[in-house]
């Protein structure tokens, strides 16, 4: 299942695990990205908070975390070349893997089809 | 009783449709519609200027030409020297000078160039600062000047190794100009005011063309395979790199001179025991700060680790310390660094070379060291062939 926010993160869930990233278009209206600072794997992540922080050569901003729950494990690639976001933001440009708390959060968030609608 | 919020719509200068036909991303910056970036992106854009050239629309920038009312233009110089610590007087005829306008406390007003064009001064001023700078001339020095605005004139500034390879075509006399050369020559049939400057560190040109005429320049110059237009993104990262100050981030009404290591436009004529000594708003504290230095001052920075450490973050000498002892004004990644870079003012006692300081990001103590300017070193052309 591929879920996405208003805040153009998208989430792909499998069970209870939702590999976290962010959006083409976001990547697009960010720029090319020189910095990504990842949470800690084990740390607590409340659904709306900042998770993470990339920061092209203009400005920073934060990745807010789509569900609340536990991060499971972190995508150093991305740590070591954040240009890897830009190449490929939907598929080795994931941020971080979160288990869920309370998968019924999926439900307040958009489909694919909404989601390109809310960006055309 | 309710207001009616005053809108006022972005000011577009004469490349407008050159920007949108390349598909820039447009954003507002003192008061203008401009280009922040190309599709091409920053760091493209920010790499191409250094190995072969960019072309800037800086047309926002103010063009404020002072003619002496008495024909002889050392009165003009001698007005404006009234206004900057800077010996204008000795500005040949087809050479220009960085200045600063300076305030009572000796603070700077604003950066501007000043170009000597024969008949009379040309002065590059910031977009920002602009209005104030003319309503400052025309209340100081508007007895024995002349001074006329220029807002039906463009600017564009063409930077990089390969710059003048490009405009050679257009204009062959270029190849003789050396760093900081004015000249008037006609490019495409237009009139142009062509400087061998810029603001990245590279060699290149500014030129002053009519607005009606620099579409087609802009589109000439980029037939050629090697010019690619640059968006404020970029002439943001070069500057920095380039250890060059953005007036309203690392200078203001409040810096002064000394603060920003900027002593080397104070030419001697003007500092104590000078011929013209003083006579500018401020000399008392800047012609001090001159011998004893300023309690602070404007420093390079090199982050430590790989996040970038941002303008307005706070500086302090260890990890735990309460205490500040300075701060960034600007920074970012510089592309040609491959590295976080800043530059900001810090305690006089800790401006030394390699001394270890931390910056404070997001909450968290990043070390940084203090490092020599520019981060890229300068390629001007400062001889002629």
């Amino acid at each position: 299942m591929l879920k996405f926010t208003d805040d153009h993160e998208w989430l792909r869930v499998e069970e209870d695990i939702a590999t976290v990233g962010i959006t083409d278009y976001a990547q697009k209206q960010l720029g090319d990205l020189v910095f990504v600072e990842l949470p800690a794997p084990g740390a607590k992540a409340e659904k709306g908070t900042a998770a993470a922080v990339v920061e092209s050569v203009k400005a920073a901003s934060d990745v807010y975390a789509p569900v609340s729950g536990e991060v499971t494990e972190i995508n150093q690639a991305i740590v070591d070349e954040p240009a890897l976001v830009n190449r490929d933001p939907m598929g080795k440009g994931w941020f971080f893997k979160i288990k869920m708390f309370d998968p019924s959060q999926l439900d307040g968030l958009l489909d694919e089809k909404a989601y390109q609608a809310m960006i055309a | 009783m309710s207001e009616t919020p005053q809108v006022t719509r972005p000011l577009r200068t004469p490349l407008h449709g050159f920007h949108v036909e390349r598909g820039a991303r447009l954003v507002t910056f003192a008061g203008y519609e401009m280009p922040v970036q190309y599709p091409t992106g920053i760091l493209t854009e920010h790499l191409h200027t250094r190995v072969a050239a960019g072309l800037f629309d800086v047309s926002h920038m103010g063009q404020i030409a002072m003619y002496p009312l008495s024909g002889r233009l050392e009165d003009a110089a001698r007005a404006l020297e009234t206004l900057v610590p800077v010996d204008v007087i000795g500005i040949s005829e087809g050479r220009q000078r960085y200045a600063l306008f300076t305030n009572a406390i000796g603070g700077i007003l604003d950066d501007l160039i000043v170009a000597n064009h024969g008949d009379h001064l040309l002065l590059i001023v910031n977009a920002a600062c602009k209005a104030a700078d003319l309503a400052h001339l025309l209340r100081h020095v508007g007895e024995t000047c002349k001074i006329d605005p220029l807002p039906d004139r463009a600017l564009i500034a063409l930077q990089g190794p390969l710059a003048e390879a490009a405009l050679v075509r257009l204009a062959p006399p270029i190849r003789t100009m050396r760093f900081m050369d004015v000249r008037t020559l006609q490019i495409l049939g237009a009139t142009c005011e062509v400087s061998r400057s810029g603001y990245t560190g590279e060699d290149g040109f500014e030129i002053s063309i009519a607005a009606d005429r620099v579409d087609a320049l802009a589109h000439a110059l980029c037939e050629d395979n090697s010019m690619m237009p640059i968006g404020l993104g970029a002439r943001d990262s070069l500057r920095l790199e380039a250890g060059l100050c953005l007036y309203g981030s690392d200078l203001g009404p409040e810096t002064t001179p000394v603060m920003a290591s900027l002593e080397w436009a104070i030419q001697n004529v003007r500092r104590a025991g000078g011929s013209r000594a003083g006579g500018f708003p401020g000399a008392e504290v800047i012609l001090r700060q001159l011998v004893d230095g300023a309690p602070r001052r404007r420093v390079g920075l090199k982050v430590e680790d790989r996040v970038p450490v941002r303008g307005s973050a706070k500086l302090y000498p260890d990890e735990i310390s309460e205490s500040s002892i300075g701060i960034v004004t600007s920074g970012g990644f510089g592309p040609t660094v491959q590295a976080p870079i800043a530059m900001g003012y810090i305690d006089k006692a800790l401006v030394t070379t390699g001394t270890r300081i931390f910056g404070e990001v997001r909450g968290k103590r990043v070390a940084l060291r203090v490092c020599d300017l520019p981060f890229v070193p300068h390629r001007y052309k400062r001889n002629r062939n």
